[in-house]
């Protein structure tokens, strides 16, 4: 599929398993200039105006659903948050009637977070409105994988052949599904690491090299995305104690610097400094992880303007 | 009253016949096998280019009936019976209250009595309210006339309930049907482990934890001399367990299901809780393995575990759906389109592990095409290609992992006690 058969208009966005190269591209491409709005002093065009936009969260969620919002309000949409602890879900409404409410209220897009792998591409299959994946279990976060490609390529200038170290909790990140997608299209090379017990089975067969030590997936790696690590895995017995893991497989200086010396550091936050990731690195000059926020405000804005309105051309919004 | 089943491919595998011939029944009975069967006084039914076998069994079926009707009662699972070929089902005891004692399964055969159109079966509860505890009162629930015993959709976790179970069944020379997977593995795993998995991101229930309780149940089965049959059996380890335990003359029967033959995890990618059941679809791998052991023998009989839910339970989240969906209706199509069409297996040898194996493992006096039997037959058109609609379908549910599958061969009439129970997909 060629750059100009592209075209992302009333299309849901899923996942980054079944997108094209070209798809990829054009959400990359038209987020560099969504990112000129965030810096301008007045930042609202009227692009999306009279477009509707419900961020549908299962989940507890601040950077994803406050980046979404400011997405859709940035471009003059009109943004609606629907969180469980306030809903009709707490009342026992199934996910379908939930949908069904939100869709008779005239809404464009629906940005659901949810627990279960699969709800959104559930939820595409019963409502009108188009639908964003803002994470979906383990299975996939694409607007995370966006802002991470969109980081890499923005400081490394191309993704092609990037060394890209993926450390941490993977069996249980939709992050680190939605960047192995996207990256192995790209034409990255993906590595994976952390412990045995937190490395799915069979991942490999996505093409990804899958290390025991981590210090092997760091070495000479352009790139180390850092994964969360939740506490209640802990208590689940997937590892012994906050502190092994931290002296184990904790990202800190001395194994950072197995990377190249310019590589990045990345995290898709939030952050459990001192567990996966050393205090001292987390703000160090290899540190993107402020700008993936902001790449993130940027890559929103591009998918909801591509979803709704957008052609096959990078266009320069005013 | 005398009907004359006339002109079609008479397969009968427990006296190997496969021959074109008529089957001639008076009343309940089967009066005459032959060629040529020249009767003035009976209604015929002529079969020409169709199958004619021993009525199905199903071994493994749930019925919900008591306390689970939203999902299916014995009204409507008798009708899906009819509707795919079976003649009988036995019926797990995992309702609301549990089949655990002598009274509920005289209660489920009054039941069965006056709303059902097949034959049915009762399998009692192993222990007590299938809580794993304590042993249900088997001796009592044999003498009501319970055919075997099973916790299933639970593994006996203890092994000392375990050993307890099978030598106090072993007193009656019962059978033992084991729903074998390893709990503290699978836990709250939605699909099988592996590449799929993997990339979905769902948790995984290994084929491992299948593996390590049927080899306990084989060894538990070698040391107390009980019988056992190993459910709805899925892995490659598996059906290596049981193959060897045979080999070393333990006492020991085996089961497969019409979906573990015929789909892949690969289905899961579309997220349809339609393919959610345990132990879960697996990887091609053990799918293969699956079928040798059916055609080898190593797997005994084919079960549906049929086991239906309301439409709103399945129309949920992947991950929140119950396990399990209809099969009786499709088990016949499904089998016949990937054993029998794909030249795996010869329509006999599949028809065998559908009657008269079933038969013998629960020790019915069914199965078999034999003058002075019970007229229990269904007649089949294995060239009938149809597409599976759930929406007709006599069960209550309404998922099917094999929705909009295109399938070829079909139960066309259902014969119990000399009675046409299903004519042409109407069940009667």
């Amino acid at each position: 599929m060629g750059r100009s058969d592209v075209c992302l208009r009333g299309k849901d966005l899923l996942g980054l398993q079944n997108m094209e190269p070209a798809e990829i591209e054009l959400i990359l491409d038209t987020a560099r200039e969504m990112k000129t709005i965030i810096d301008r002093d007045i930042k609202k065009v009227p692009t999306l105006r009279g477009k509707a936009i419900v961020n549908l969260f299962f989940e507890p969620s601040t950077r994803t659903r406050t980046s979404f919002e400011l997405a859709g309000k940035y471009l003059g949409a009109d943004v609606i948050n629907i969180t469980t602890s306030t809903s009709s879900v707490v009342k026992g409404e199934s996910l379908r009637d939930t949908l069904l409410t939100v869709e008779a209220m005239g809404v464009d897009i629906i940005v659901m977070r949810h627990a279960a792998e699969g709800a959104t591409q559930f939820a595409a299959g019963i409502v009108k409105p188009l639908l964003i994946n803002a994470g979906d279990g383990a299975h996939e976060h694409p607007t995370q994988g966006l802002l991470d490609m969109f980081t890499m390529r923005e400081e490394k200038g191309s993704l092609q052949g990037l060394k890209v170290a993926i450390i941490g909790d993977i069996l249980h990140s939709r992050v680190a599904r939605s960047n192995i997608w996207g990256l192995k299209k790209m034409g990255a090379e993906v590595h994976l690491a952390g412990p045995q017990t937190l490395l799915p089975r069979d991942i490999d067969t996505l093409g990804v090299q899958v290390h025991k030590r981590i210090e092997e997936a760091l070495e000479g790696a352009d790139v180390v995305n850092v994964l969360r690590i939740q506490r209640e895995r802990q208590q689940k017995g997937l590892f012994p104690s906050a502190r092994e893991y931290a002296r184990i497989f904790g990202v800190n200086k001395s194994r950072l610097a197995l990377a190249k010396p310019d590589a990045l550091l990345m995290h898709p936050g939030p952050m459990n400094r001192g567990l996966e990731i050393a205090p001292d690195i987390a703000y160090s000059e290899q540190s993107v992880i402020a700008e993936q926020v902001k790449n993130g405000l940027a890559v929103r804005m591009a998918a909801l303007y591509l979803m709704l309105m957008g052609g096959n051309q990078v266009e320069t919004i005013n | 009253m005398k009907r004359l089943i006339k002109g079609g491919r008479i397969i009968n595998p427990a006296d190997n016949t496969d021959m074109v011939g008529d089957i001639l029944i008076e009343n309940d009975r089967i009066i005459e096998i032959g060629k040529n069967i020249i009767c003035n006084d009976a209604e015929i039914y002529p079969a020409d280019g169709l199958v004619v076998a021993p009525g199905f069994i199903d071994m493994h079926t749930h019925l919900r009936e008591p306390g689970l009707e939203a999902k299916e009662d014995i009204a409507s699972g008798t009708r899906a019976a009819a509707a795919g070929g079976f003649t009988t089902v036995a019926c797990m005891a995992n309702t609301k209250p549990v089949i655990d004692n002598a009274i509920l399964i005289a209660g489920l055969y009054r039941q069965a009595q006056d709303t059902g159109v097949v034959r049915i079966k009762a399998i009692g509860a192993v222990s007590k309210g299938l809580a794993g505890q304590e042993l249900a009162e088997i001796g009592d629930m044999l003498a009501a006339g319970a055919v075997a015993f099973s916790d299933d959709g639970h593994y006996i976790n203890s092994a000392q309930l375990l050993r307890t179970a099978m030598e106090y069944i072993s007193i009656f020379d019962g059978l033992l049907i084991s729903h074998a997977e390893d709990e503290t593995l699978v836990e709250d795993g939605v699909m099988h482990e592996g590449a799929v998995s993997a990339m979905l991101g769902m948790k995984g229930r290994p084929a491992v934890a299948e593996d390590i309780a049927v080899a306990r149940d084989l060894l538990m089965a070698e040391y107390t001399g009980a019988r056992i049959h190993i459910a709805h059996v899925s892995t490659k380890g598996a059906v290596e367990l049981i193959r060897k335990a045979k080999e070393r003359g333990v006492r020991v029967t085996a089961e497969a299901t019409p979906h573990h033959l015929y789909f892949t995890d690969e289905a899961l990618q579309s997220f349809n809780t339609a393919f959610k059941v345990n132990p879960p679809l697996r990887s091609a791998e053990h799918v293969a393995a699956l079928r040798e052991g059916l055609r080898d023998g190593t797997i005994d009989a084919i079960a549906t575990d049929h086991s239906p839910h309301a439409f709103e339970e399945k129309d949920v989240e992947f991950r929140y759906a119950p396990s399990g969906f209809p099969g009786l209706e499709t088990a016949i199509g499904a089998l016949m389109t990937t054993l029998y069409h794909s030249g795996f297996m010869s329509l006999q040898d599949i028809i065998a592990r559908m009657s008269i194996a079933p038969a013998r493992i629960l020790r019915l006096d069914a199965g078999s095409l034999q003058v002075g039997c019970q007229a229990d037959i269904t007649i089949l058109d294995p060239d009938l290609e149809w597409q599976v609609d759930p929406k007709i379908f006599w069960t209550k549910a309404r998922h099917s992992p094999f929705e909009n599958g295109k399938l070829k061969g079909k139960a066309i009439a259902t014969i119990v006690a000399g009675k046409f129970v299903m004519r042409n997909g109407e069940v009667l």
